[in-house]
């Protein structure tokens, strides 16, 4: 089966040269970063030297120019080697979205070329302690100063993926009264002072892809860091979920893919009962349907980015995708671990650490019950 | 400072090669890439190149053989020459070298010609040194670290031993290890931009070569597969095994 079909010959070409550079240099080197908590940094930035920190962003600020089909085929791709990597770079053009669509000119000649470049690295920060699901009532305040020349931040950002790692933040903070519309976005640099961070959390997985708790104590904003309108901000958070889930659901895609490959390789060789167990139906049957569901969450999440790039509205599709493929890898790495029987428990194996890994993709940008809710509002609103 | 690099396309180096009948290996309708050796010659000459020179790809070879300098313009090579003709199928070294001659020949104001130690799939070793005599031109192989200063070519050349530095006027022809560099991965935008760079194609006529010239004198009678290697002496006696191991390289001459 060609697994590209329906790509552009330029698609192709890239996907070989992002191939390759995830099988020489990505994959091998991903179990060490994953052992040390460590940001693959220097992975990322050769990302950036091929052209791929900025696919879909305009030329005009240092970006490829190409379909955001482009970006998510490439994500897929790093995700099947180094799925941490993937999510770096996913988490990195969800941060400068914001400010592309919805920057102002001056905004986005100062930040977006080093984000293009990769040079810099980005983070989105909007959840906090007590606002997760429910964003809209994040409590992060951004005072303006009594000129209008600045704004003073107060608050703090929970569960940042990137969180100290990164060079520029996308942060939403309430400006106004309660609700989506006193909420504005700001662009918000490492090293301002009152910016500071929490300590690195612990996580289940995800552990090359450190994240921290963003502190502002009275933190200084100039006012021309404020991206798009004051009350905006809300919009522009949500703007970027749309086709941050899309990336979530090439990375989740991904994922399945290798944990799926792995389970296929070790059932060809592991012999049970004087033959390989990959020829007894009932594991056959389970391959079969994680073949399925994989080939599936591709075509879908591909179809979705095809709408994105044809100036569709997209935003339910993006949540179907994300939900679909985010649901597949978990039920993919768990059904690998489980053909790999005792092995697939042990640390020996990347599959228990590809099953941890797929957890988190059902929570972030919108858990799956989020996801059904916004599917399910507009079923109900139209 | 303009070079040209020959490359060749190979079936997928990944791969288990094919036969053909005719006791070659197969190169039409597989899969196949630039030769991973030959990336470090393009690698090396971009780097000579900077931004003012340029660099000219070379290759003989099948149709699909373009995909060879597609990926070294990719890299950011300047542009490609493609000889391809039906006459040149089993082509021998000799011929090959002929033929890549009489390209280099055509380029006006060449300093200097890169190719790899030897193909991956071919494993001779002799095209560049053909292609350099039928020049006339210095050779310089197995360069580790390949320099320009003063219109001088300076070379670490890789020994046994270590490394011999060896200078040589230009123009000359450098064989480059894979010891010399890392290659880049192209970039998405030398990938979209490749299929813009000029792009030639040339018969054997073109080149002003006759039937004679591309005749191969090579035949190849048959094949046998390599003898497998015996099996290593393990010494398990620790008391014993210094003896032995003198032993043993005294016998093959090493000490
Ligand atoms: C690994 C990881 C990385 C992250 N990275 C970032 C980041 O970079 N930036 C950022 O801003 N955030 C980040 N987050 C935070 C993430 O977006 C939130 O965890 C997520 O939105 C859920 O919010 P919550 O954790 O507060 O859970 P809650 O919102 O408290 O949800 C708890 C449970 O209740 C359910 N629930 C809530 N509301 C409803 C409802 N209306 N109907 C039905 N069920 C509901 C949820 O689905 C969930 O099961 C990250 C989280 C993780 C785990």
């Amino acid at each position: 089966m060609d697994r590209d079909f329906g790509l552009t010959e330029d698609q192709r070409e890239i996907l070989a040269a992002v191939r390759e550079f995830v099988r020489e240099k990505a994959a091998p080197a991903a179990p060490g970063y994953e052992e040390k908590h460590e940001l693959p940094r220097d992975l990322f930035r050769r990302l950036g030297e091929m052209g791929l920190a900025g696919i879909p962003y305009d030329e005009r600020y240092g970006g490829a120019g190409q379909p955001f089909l482009t970006y998510l085929t490439v994500l897929e791709e790093v995700a099947s080697g180094f799925f941490s990597l993937a999510l770096t770079l996913s988490v990195h053009h969800l941060s400068a979205s914001g400010l592309h669509r919805f920057g102002s000119d001056s905004l986005k000649e100062k930040y977006l070329p080093r984000l293009c470049s990769g040079e810099w690295l980005g983070a989105y920060a909007l959840s906090e302690a007590s606002s997760g699901s429910d964003a809209a009532s994040l409590r992060t305040r951004a005072d303006r100063s009594g000129d209008g020349s600045s704004y003073r931040l107060t608050g703090s950002k929970r569960f940042i993926t990137h969180g100290g790692e990164a060079e520029y933040y996308l942060v939403m903070a309430r400006t106004g009264g309660e609700g989506p519309s006193g909420i504005s976005a700001f662009v918000i640099e490492r090293g301002w002072e009152g910016f500071d961070f929490g300590k690195l959390e612990e996580k289940m997985g995800w552990h090359a892809s450190p994240m921290r708790e963003l502190l502002f104590e009275g933190c200084q904003v100039p006012a021309e860091n404020l991206v798009g309108d004051e009350g905006e901000g809300f919009t522009i958070a949500l703007a970027g979920l749309d086709s941050g889930r899309l990336g979530i659901a090439a990375c989740s895609t991904g994922l399945a893919q290798a944990a799926f490959d792995a389970a296929v390789a070790f059932a060809r060789e592991r012999s049970q009962f004087g033959k390989p167990i990959i020829e007894f139906q009932g594991l056959q049957f389970m391959l079969a349907d994680m073949a399925t569901q994989i080939e599936a969450a591709r075509r879908l999440y591909r179809e979705v980015g095809r709408l994105r790039d044809a100036g569709g509205d997209y935003s339910q599709a993006a949540s179907m995708a994300k939900l679909f493929a985010s649901d597949t890898a978990m039920r993919v790495t768990t059904d690998a671990v489980q053909v790999h029987g005792g092995y697939g428990y042990m640390q020996e194996y990347p599959v228990e650490r590809y099953m941890r890994e797929a957890k988190a993709l059902q929570i972030v940008e919108g858990t799956n019950q989020i996801q059904r809710m916004v599917i399910g509002r507009r079923l109900a609103s139209s | 400072m303009n070079i040209v690099v020959l490359v060749k396309y190979i079936p997928n180096p990944e791969g288990t090669p094919e036969m053909g009948p005719d006791h070659r290996l197969k190169r039409e309708g597989v899969e196949g890439a630039l030769d991973p050796g030959d990336e470090h010659s393009v690698e090396a000459a971009l780097q000579l190149a900077g931004s003012d020179g340029e660099v000219t790809l070379v290759t003989m070879g099948p149709e699909a053989a373009v995909g060879a300098l597609r990926r070294g313009l990719s890299m950011g090579g300047h542009k490609g020459v493609h000889v391809l003709d039906d006459s040149l199928k089993g082509a021998d070294v000799l011929v090959t070298a002929r033929v890549l001659a009489a390209v280099v020949k055509r380029q006006a104001g060449f300093d200097l010609v890169l190719a790899g130690v030897e193909s991956t799939d071919g494993y001779t070793g002799t095209l560049p040194m053909a292609v350099a005599e039928l020049l006339d031109l210095p050779n310089v192989t197995f360069a580790r670290k390949v320099e320009v200063a003063d219109g001088t070519l300076k070379v670490e050349r890789q020994t046994e031993a270590g490394y011999d530095e060896v200078e040589c006027p230009l123009p000359a022809v450098v064989t480059v290890t894979a010891g010399a560099n890392e290659p880049r991965y192209p970039t998405l935008k030398g990938i979209m931009q490749a299929k813009q760079k000029p792009m030639d194609t040339l018969s054997v006529s073109d080149l002003g070569l006759s039937a004679e010239d591309v005749k191969a004198t090579q035949e190849v009678m048959g094949l046998e597969p390599v003898a497998a290697k015996e099996a290593g002496e393990v010494i398990e006696d620790p008391e014993e095994a210094p003896g032995r191991v003198v032993e043993f390289l005294t016998k093959a001459k090493v000490i």
